[in-house]
């Protein structure tokens, strides 16, 4: 049973997709058990098609569980997609047509808060996330990196409680990579929300988390979960620190066989 | 582009000096000089009788426009949205749109007679393909990351189709109405052609008819240029929604 | 998941089978019950056989072969044409920049218009139609030979270059075969927009072909002959586009995103 005070609490989760025309079911993910506590910086890693992005569905509501139970702050998380929860994905989501200051205050106009509130909270978070001067431009305008921080923004100002990344650095150079890091750093701490990562990297996940979960070839499991014991307080120089190089040497070990598998089976 | 708006400026001067190079080969029973289209052109326009026949190419043009764009992207948005209906119906509306619409002329005349239906239906049936295909597209290529961020924003179905989709779909539906109006025009007149006895088409069959050479020229260098400028004024207004996105 | 695509496909090609047999039913139904008089079409069955009994006695093989004839010409003039135009513009980029806004009023503007123009300087004949189904075609050929040019990815013309070859054969060679699935877009209009242009001034001038024939046929209440020729057009339209774009296809995806 999990810890009743998890912010998230998977239980022998598992996603199975339907096969069709006498095919067997492609079973996607798990049977999974996690729980990540409040206020944590927790990352995935693993090799590609393991499942990853999948437990971030079910995490979200996005999609349900085919077995075993997910719970948000203790309560079931149906097929809908429970309030508190922010996401950003690897794909580029700004919205074309609107201009940074609208697209970050796009959210809060949905729910309906009040305008000065949506004034104060977009210049607050474009402040933040470094979009000030870029507030009349359009995505159009801006590079990929610039793009995902108005997505970033635009997630923030809605102050979720739970953040999700699906390898929101994906598409980024090393440089920008390591200095967003930096950012999300900063932005977890102000915001003491509980962030879960979805991520290639290994070094951006053993430089970022608390703990890291290490993930099998699909179906995704479980191999291992990494507790890193950094400081609150760190940033992107801590690839210095020499306990960096160990967590990466474990990180690999674990992975290396996993990424053979994956890769010999052509997922 | 300076360099560009001399080139055509020279370009068009190119084109009169042609102009008035055939007449004077060619003589007036072909085709008239380019000062002479000009002032009969202008005669037209001040001209009661033919304002009544652009007053009845307006109306036809205006109502077949209207019916095309709404049903156009009626159905376009029902092909777009409902994925099965729209991918068994994809290659019967491409050949519809392939089609040679003249193929449907006879039926047209003679399932509404001569006259204003006739005329309207045959622009709809010209403009509404382009609109109702570019509709569907444009509402399938709406970028599934939107639709993933409405759910996680956990928006109402409404909330996503007014605030998202519509606005994503929008540039692509503009190029569709673009494309349908022009093509609606063209069917309009067509009909005017065959099917009237009133209309600047008609004029135009007529004075081809009765060989009136400066009358023809006349009548198709203001379609021309009515034409061109429906098209920039829609070039504008796509151009203008695109510097917005 | 290719199974279930696959499951799809077949599931969406049945409902399309059934789609239009049910139409088809519905159109013979209303005509055959009168619901649509005879004046206004007859039912698609006795379209079916007029259309057999036009080809199998041979009546209007002279105006087939005129109107064939025609839309050859026609699709010949504007691929030939109109890829030696778009060549040229592609090569000249400062003339390209004055004309490619006109080339894309051209379609805002119905071509049609100029019809009466062209049966004053060409007469009643042959010619203006040629002429007429050319014209309406070949915007279509040198845009996408435009566009085909353009598209030729810079990675081929520098293995091109790496490989000496001279313009000429640079053309020939490389750009021609790498702009192919534009350069058969555009043939495949041209023999659309050629067929309406031809066809349909075939209606007006009426002197032969079978624009002529559906048009007589017309003013002669002969129902089923005109209904007989439409269908034959629409078949073979239905036919040589649909080659054409299988054809426009395959290239497309053996070229892959270019």
């Amino acid at each position: 049973m999990g810890n009743v005070d998890s912010h998230i609490s998977l239980h022998a989760v598992a996603k199975s997709f339907p096969g069709h025309d006498g095919h067997p079911d492609t079973h996607a993910l798990g049977p999974v058990d996690l729980d990540v506590a409040r206020g944590e910086f927790f990352s995935v890693v693993g090799p590609s098609g393991c499942g990853k992005s999948t437990l971030l569905e079910m995490i979200s509501g996005l999609s349900p569980p085919t077995t075993g139970t997910a719970l948000f702050n203790g309560k079931p998380i149906g097929g809908s997609v429970p309030a508190g929860i922010g996401a950003v994905f690897q794909q580029d989501a700004s919205f074309f047509w609107l201009n940074v200051w609208d697209n970050v205050a796009f959210g809060l106009r949905r729910h309906g808060i009040a305008a000065d509130e949506i004034k104060h909270r977009v210049n607050q978070a474009l402040a933040f996330m470094g979009l000030r001067a870029f507030a009349n431009a359009y995505p159009a305008q801006l590079s990929g990196g610039m793009r995902q921080r108005v997505c970033i923004a635009r997630t923030l100002v809605l102050r979720p409680e739970l953040l999700l990344l699906d390898e929101p650095f994906g598409a980024l150079d090393q440089q920008t990579r390591l200095l967003m890091g930096d950012e999300l750093l900063r932005l977890w701490r102000e915001t003491n929300a509980t962030i879960i990562l979805i991520t290639h990297a290994l070094d951006e996940a053993a430089m970022l988390s608390d703990r890291i979960g290490i993930m099998s070839a699909r179906p995704g499991r479980f191999i291992d979960i990494i507790t890193t014991n950094w400081a609150r307080d760190r940033d992107s120089r801590i690839v210095s620190d020499e306990r960096f190089g160990a967590i990466m040497g474990k990180l690999w070990e674990c992975l290396r066989e996993e990424s053979l598998r994956s890769l010999k089976s052509g997922s | 582009m300076k360099s560009t708006r001399l080139d055509t400026a020279i370009l068009v001067f190119g084109l009169l000096l042609v102009w008035q190079l055939l007449y004077m080969v060619a003589g007036a029973n072909v085709i008239s000089a380019p000062l002479a289209t000009l002032i009969r052109a202008g005669q037209l326009l001040a001209d009661e009788r033919f304002w009544l026949h652009i007053k009845s190419t307006g109306e036809a043009f205006g109502l077949a426009g209207i019916i095309a764009i709404v049903l156009g992207i009626a159905v376009g948005l029902w092909l777009g949205f409902r994925r099965f209906a729209g991918d068994v119906a994809d290659p019967f509306i491409n050949t519809l749109y392939s089609i040679p619409k003249i193929t449907l002329y006879p039926l047209i005349l003679l399932a509404f007679g001569l006259g204003m239906s006739a005329k309207v239906a045959f622009g709809v049936i010209h403009g509404l393909f382009p609109v109702t295909i570019f509709t569907m597209g444009a509402v399938r290529n709406v970028a599934p990351i939107y639709y993933r961020t409405a759910r996680i924003m956990r928006l109402t179905d409404f909330a996503t189709l007014a605030t998202i989709m519509a606005p994503a779909a929008l540039p692509e539906i503009l190029a569709g109405i673009r494309i349908g109006v022009a093509l609606t025009l063209l069917g309009t007149l067509i009909g005017e052609f065959f099917a009237s006895t009133s209309g600047v088409g008609f004029a135009l069959i007529r004075a081809s008819e009765t060989h009136a050479v400066t009358d023809v020229m006349a009548i198709t260098l203001l379609l021309f240029v009515f034409a061109a400028s429906v098209n920039a004024l829609l070039n504008f207004i796509q151009r203008r929604l695109r510097h917005n996105g | 998941m290719i199974a279930s695509s696959q499951a799809r496909l077949s599931s969406v090609i049945i409902t399309r089978i059934v789609v239009l047999t049910a139409l088809l039913a519905a159109l013979e139904l209303a005509c055959r019950l009168g619901v649509i008089d005879r004046v206004t079409m007859i039912p698609p069955t006795e379209m079916v056989a007029a259309l057999w009994q036009i080809l199998a006695s041979g009546r209007f093989d002279s105006d087939i072969a005129f109107t064939t004839g025609n839309i050859a010409a026609a699709v010949a003039l504007a691929v030939g044409l109109g890829f030696f135009v778009g060549a040229g513009l592609h090569a000249l980029p400062r003339l390209r920049r004055v004309i490619e806004p006109m080339l894309s009023a051209y379609y805002a503007i119905p071509t049609f218009i100029f019809y009466p123009l062209l049966i004053v300087i060409f007469g009643v004949g042959r010619t203006a139609l040629i002429v007429m189904g050319a014209m309406f075609a070949i915007v279509a050929m040198i845009v996408n030979t435009i566009l085909g040019l353009d598209r030729v990815s810079k990675v081929v013309l520098q293995s091109a270059v790496m490989l000496r070859l001279d313009w000429f054969r640079q053309l020939i060679l490389v750009r021609l075969p790498a702009a192919g699935p534009h350069l058969v877009t555009g043939l495949k209009l041209a023999v659309t927009y050629s067929v309406i242009g031809i066809v349909a001034g075939e209606f007006i001038l009426a002197t032969s072909g079978i624009g002529k024939r559906v048009a007589f046929a017309y003013d002669n209440f002969d129902n089923n002959t005109m209904y007989g020729m439409l269908l034959l057009l629409l078949l073979g339209v239905i036919a040589v586009n649909g080659l054409l774009s299988t054809w426009e296809r395959r290239l497309h995806r053996r070229f892959g995103q270019q």
